[in-house]
């Protein structure tokens, strides 16, 4: 059965990569990350698992590659409007009653959300009170996000996804044309800390008044799902806010009660009394 | 062919999906035992209106997946617009948003490999009428993984792109009207 063989290959190499690099997908949903390692092995013209396995154990330089297989996601800014239209008329009011605020965008990826986050605030008047939290385990991703140059082929969805989201400017007033793409204006990074974080090994690093992690958790496992909620529990004080994706829920989780649905249909929740 | 009985159900469909579905779904019974996971191609800014439609018509339950549940017997589940629909080895649902497969998202391929790897021989996979040629790749895996292969016959599809590309890639897939694809899932389910 050579299925049976990839599984076992499979597993192998997952293991190596979190022994040899601490890089741990071991609880991560296996049918996306398998989909993504065989796409990798094809396009790295390795005939089977094991080979990328001896590769991987012995030359440093893959990991990198392997990485932007296994992590790289590539969003929209804006993706799903009646999001940001739901922080921006339901979530701001709130965040406007405390002097200082922080923001973490947990599983940044290439930033896309990070700055449609940050032009949010900087439309309400709240981006100078606020330090912004973008962390991914990809470094590739968060030197992506540290650009904030996307190709000028997606401005146009872009564009519209802001609008929709109840923009109160022209996207156009954040980017100039450089490099062959639109290159978002370096202001917008001056509240923004970039970092190495992983949602399945490290720890709670700073209290948050809301959290933004969408489209990440449906890539872990349940157990893996419930550890990356109990940090943002534990990061939220009551009141605090988490946005999940639209088809993300707490319903199922293990600190279900912790939290309240805030905006039921943008599953966006509020931390209940710790 | 193989004699495992099924443990699940795979449907992919494109253009003309709703008049198809409905000559398939509709003819199964409240208690059929297995799990029916379909990918229909919708634009990723709509509402799924496809349970509550099905809903109407059936007499299985009719739901949208939701990402990590298991795959019940006697549930129809539809990927959600914008996300592929895939099914873990211990047979849960997984929902992602990796790129678009064929300039779809959802994929009938990502789902259809992924249950290939989930089910192996217990799987029955179906390809319906549609303008492009996803599904193909994931029926042949189906097949290559002792699944069974089914295809709604080109001469009487609505769209017959998806059809033909499914039979070209899947050598022992079956060509049938859809009256007797719903027969053969009646079939399949049982030992």
């Amino acid at each position: 059965m050579p299925n049976e063989t990839e599984d076992i290959e499979f597993r192998l190499l997952l293991e190596a990569l979190y022994q040899r690099y601490h890089y741990d997908f071991r609880h991560y949903a296996q049918a996306s990350i398998k989909r993504r390692l065989r796409q990798a092995r094809v396009q790295m013209g390795f005939a089977n698992f094991s080979a990328m396995q001896e590769r991987l154990l012995h030359d440093e330089a893959m990991l990198p590659r392997l990485l932007n297989y296994l992590t790289i996601q590539v969003s929209e800014m804006f993706r799903d409007p009646s999001y940001f239209r739901a922080i921006r008329e339901k979530i701001v009011p709130h965040l406007r009653t405390y002097p200082s605020l922080r923001i973490w965008i947990a599983g940044c990826s290439g930033g896309e959300e990070l700055y449609s986050l940050v032009i949010l605030f900087r439309e309400e008047g709240l981006e100078e009170r606020t330090i912004f939290y973008a962390t991914d385990i990809n470094q590739d991703a968060l030197d992506t996000a540290s650009k904030g140059i996307y190709s000028l082929d997606r401005i146009k969805a872009f564009t519209e996804n802001h609008r929709l989201s109840g923009g109160k400017s022209s996207l156009s007033d954040y980017y100039s044309s450089a490099y062959g793409g639109a290159a978002f204006d370096k202001t917008l990074r001056d509240r923004v800390v970039f970092s190495d974080h992983s949602l399945v090994t490290d720890a709670v690093f700073a209290e948050m008044h809301l959290i933004s992690c969408r489209n990440v958790l449906i890539y872990f496992n349940r157990e893996l799902q419930d550890r990356a909620i109990g940090l943002f529990r534990d990061s939220l004080p009551r009141n605090g806010f988490l946005g999940l994706g639209s088809k993300e829920s707490l319903r199922f989780s293990a600190h279900a009660a912790a939290f309240g649905e805030f905006v039921r249909e943008e599953k966006i929740y509020q931390r209940r009394e710790p | 062919m193989s004699h495992v009985a099924a443990r699940a159900v795979v449907i992919g469909a494109s253009a003309g999906a709703v008049e198809a579905l409905s000559h398939i779904l509709p003819a199964l019974p409240a208690d059929y035992p297995l799990p029916i996971l379909i990918v229909v191609h919708i634009p990723p800014d709509r509402k799924n209106m496809l349970a509550p439609l099905f809903q109407a018509k059936c007499r299985m339950v009719v739901r949208e997946a939701e990402d990590k549940e298991p795959a019940l017997g006697g549930v129809i589940y539809f990927a959600p617009p914008d996300y592929h629909l895939l099914v873990e080895t211990e047979g849960t649902l997984s929902l992602s948003t990796d790129d678009l497969v064929l300039y779809s998202r959802p994929s009938i391929d990502v789902l259809f490999e992924s249950a290939a790897d989930a089910f192996g021989a217990a799987l029955v996979g179906v390809v319906l009428t549609g303008a492009n040629e996803d599904g193909a790749k994931g029926l042949k895996a189906i097949a290559d993984a002792g699944g069974t292969a089914l295809v709604e016959d080109p001469l009487s599809a609505y769209v017959n792109t998806m059809p033909i590309a499914a039979l070209k890639e899947c050598a022992t897939a079956r060509a049938m009207p859809l009256t007797a694809i719903a027969d053969c899932l009646m079939k399949e389910c049982a030992v």
